[in-house]
Formats: structure tokens, sequence, C-alpha cells
């Protein structure tokens, strides 16, 4: 269910509209453009307070955040690729795996 | 989504405590199972109704409810999670991003196809960010597709090319439309979620296209040919003599055809109207008919209880 940007001030605390939106403006957080206003998921929910611990918690400066985030972003999607092959390799038959997993430990060490 | 509480008692957002009750005591009233028997639809919606009093009829859950902490069935959502457990899943998700892989593509084809797709960031300029919007359309636009311009919230005007049977919450994207890039580098895109409007007469279910429709007494009796509203145009059908409501008639290819060529059926639930009026002929001849040829429809129902 997505929720609008009253209903993220209220769940997410010590943000205030201003803040929001000039994330929104940067493109750190992505809401859904709807005629009623942004709409925003659960994702969006807790991207915006990763960002709020950044910045007030961890004291990373504006310019360094996006950099964060970019870098986060992709090591999630590299993650999430990794698995897919993973998961293509473990429904091989067993001597697919077995040659598979050895030439990686070839490669790895050579 | 479901229907918020606000919708379903049909008040305001801000309406008051005594305004919230007041409505549900309305509908309440009108839909009380014990003052409509037997009646499926108006027992359903007085669940419905009661559900959602349940929750905005309370002070604190109403509380609850409007900051976002308990959703329309009251259950409750997780105060608050790390962002890992919502960007480190299998399922897709728009900050996924599948730059910087182009180097990837000496590896061979497999891998470049696999991973080469959307790798187009390069060090220095960086491409546009992707915009999303959401774009409400009407059943038969989405059914049949159109060309439309339209000006979006945030005062773009942009040319959306709707597919023919596009489906509930599909992603149009629009290259190039999204925020301009850095350096020269390209824009980004506009990703248009579409939400299909409810339609007083038809349903989808995937390409199929369900509708309801009336037959007259006479017609299920003796059978016969009807017209049938159908995303395409009218269509006749002939209805079987003898048949009974909720018999469910499918016109071959007549639902919804996507983009790949792929076709639906509508599908036409009969359900027996009677006529409006009933004058002293039908009297007389039911009366007549009833003597000699009464049957028990309810036959079946004998030991449900």
């Amino acid at each position: 269910m997505r929720i609008t940007e009253d209903q993220v001030l209220l769940r997410v605390r010590y943000i205030t509209a201003n803040r929001l939106r000039a994330w929104v403006e940067r493109g750190w957080v992505t809401p859904l453009k709807g005629e009623a206003g942004d709409e925003y998921d659960e994702i969006d929910v807790a991207r915006i307070d990763l960002i709020r611990q950044l910045r007030d918690d961890l004291a990373i400066e504006p310019d360094t955040v996006p950099v964060l985030l970019s870098m986060m972003d992709q090591v999630y999607s590299l993650r999430r690729e990794l698995r897919c092959v993973m998961r293509a390799i473990d429904s091989q038959p067993e001597n697919v795996r077995t040659v598979i997993v050895t030439e990686i430990e070839k490669i790895r060490s050579s | 989504m479901s229907k918020s509480p606000y919708e379903v008692l049909g008040v305001d957002k801000k309406a008051s405590d005594d305004e919230i009750r007041k409505a549900y005591r309305k509908l309440a009233k009108s839909l009380h199972p014990d003052l409509n028997p037997g009646d499926k639809e108006a027992e359903e919606r007085f669940k419905e109704v009661s559900a959602a009093f349940a929750i905005i009829g309370d002070a604190k859950k109403r509380a609850a409810y409007d900051r976002g902490e308990i959703d329309e069935t009251g259950a409750e959502r997780p105060q608050w999670q790390s962002y890992r457990q919502y960007a480190d899943t299998d399922a897709r998700h728009h900050y996924h991003t599948n730059a910087g892989y182009e180097d990837f593509a000496d590896l061979g084809d497999i891998f470049g196809d696999l991973f080469g797709k959307g790798a187009r960031a390069r060090a220095g300029p960086i491409r546009g960010a992707d915009v999303r919007y959401h774009l409400r359309i009407g059943f038969l636009e989405a059914a049949r597709g159109e060309k439309k311009r339209v000006t979006m919230p945030d005062g773009k005007s942009l040319d959306v090319t709707i597919p023919r049977g596009v489906a509930d919450g599909a992603t149009v994207r629009l290259k190039g439309k999204g925020g301009p890039g850095r350096q020269g580098a390209p824009a980004g895109d506009a990703l248009i979620e579409i939400e299909i409007e409810p339609h007083p007469v038809f349903t989808r279910d995937g390409l199929d296209v369900l509708i309801d429709l009336p037959i007259a007494l006479d017609e299920a009796v003796l059978g016969g040919k009807v017209d049938v509203p159908t995303v395409g145009g009218r269509v006749s059908m002939t209805v079987p003599a003898g048949v009974n409501s909720g018999r469910v008639m499918r016109l071959k290819g007549r639902g919804i055809k996507d983009r790949s060529g792929r076709q639906g059926d509508q599908l036409v639930r009969l359900m027996i109207a009677a006529p409006g009026k009933i004058d002293d002929e039908l009297k007389d001849f039911m009366s007549k008919w009833r003597s000699g040829h009464a049957y028990d429809p309810r036959r079946f129902l004998k030991g449900a209880t």
C-alpha cells in the first residue's frame, strides 16, 4: 500500500516537508508522482529513514549522500544478480554444479 | 488497493467523530443482515462497513490509521524496518540498478545480454534520473489502447501511448522523458504506472472480461438471441432455453486483446430479471401453471441445517 507525503512525515521522525522535498528534488528518493501528490512505498519510507540516519546520526555531508546511495544501490543490485546466478547453478544437475564450482575455484586462485 | 475506511463510510478524511458515527448508523440501518434476509451483497457491505467503523469509529485506532501504523483491516504495519530489508531482496524495486556492467560484455554474448541491458553509466556525465508517475485511465482506454497527451502533477506534458490491453499496475516507459542528464549525458526515463478505473458494467480478470447480463423471464424460459455489450462493441448471443441465474456463457475471443496478440474471452453471467410490474395475465397464468407443475428448486437445501 502506498502512502502520502503527510503520512510519511508522521511516520518518519525528525523529517520536515522541506527536507523531504529537497531529497526528492535531488533524486535521492523517487516517489511515484500521482494526481493527488507524491506516493511512497514501504521501501521509500525505509530509504528516507536511512538518509536521515546518514545525515543526522553519522554526520555525512550532503554531497556524499548520493555517492553512498549509489554505492548501496549497486551493492544490493549486485547481490541480487549474484543470487540469481547462484540459484541458476543450484538448479543444475549434480555433475554440472561440480564442474562450475571447480572452475570458479580455479579462476579464483589463478 | 482496497478501499480506505473513509471511502467505505463515504465520509471525508477530516470528518468529525460525530459525522463518522452518523454515516455508519445510516449505512448500518440500511444494510443490516436482519433487515435484508438473504441479500448476500448487503451482508458483505455490512461487514465492510462494520470493519471500517471499528477503525475510524475509535479515536485511538483512527489516529493510528491516519499515521499509517495500521492498515484498513486493522493489522499492524511494521513500525520501522531497515532499508536493507527492502533493498536486499529478490523482488524488483525502483532503486535496483543495472548500471556499471558494460565491461562485462567482454566475457561473451550471454553475459553481455544478461548484464549489458541498461548498462549505460559512464564516468563523468551522469544519466538523468528516472521519474515515476501514476496515471489513472478508463477501463475502455486500457482495453483498446490509445495515444493521449497528459499533464503530469509536476506540470510536465507527456504524450503517452497506452498499449492495447495494458494490465492494471503495468508500467509504461517513455525513453528520455525523465530528469535531464548532466554534462551531455542522456536524460532519464519517465516511468508511468497505469491504474485502470473500474467500469460500471465490465470487470477484468486478466484478459477475460466479466459482465452480468440481465435477461427477461420469457428469454430464460424460451431462450433466444440477446444483444451483449463487449469491449469491441455489441455482439449477438444465443441464450439456451431454460437457463438459470448464475449460468455463465463464454463469448470466445471477445475479451481483451493485448499487444502480443493474446486474446481473452468475455464471460457473461446471466441474471434473470422479473418484470417490474406483474400484470393480471401473468399472475393468472402462473397460478394455473403452478397447480399442475409445481417444483421445489430448494430440494437440495433440505439437509443444510
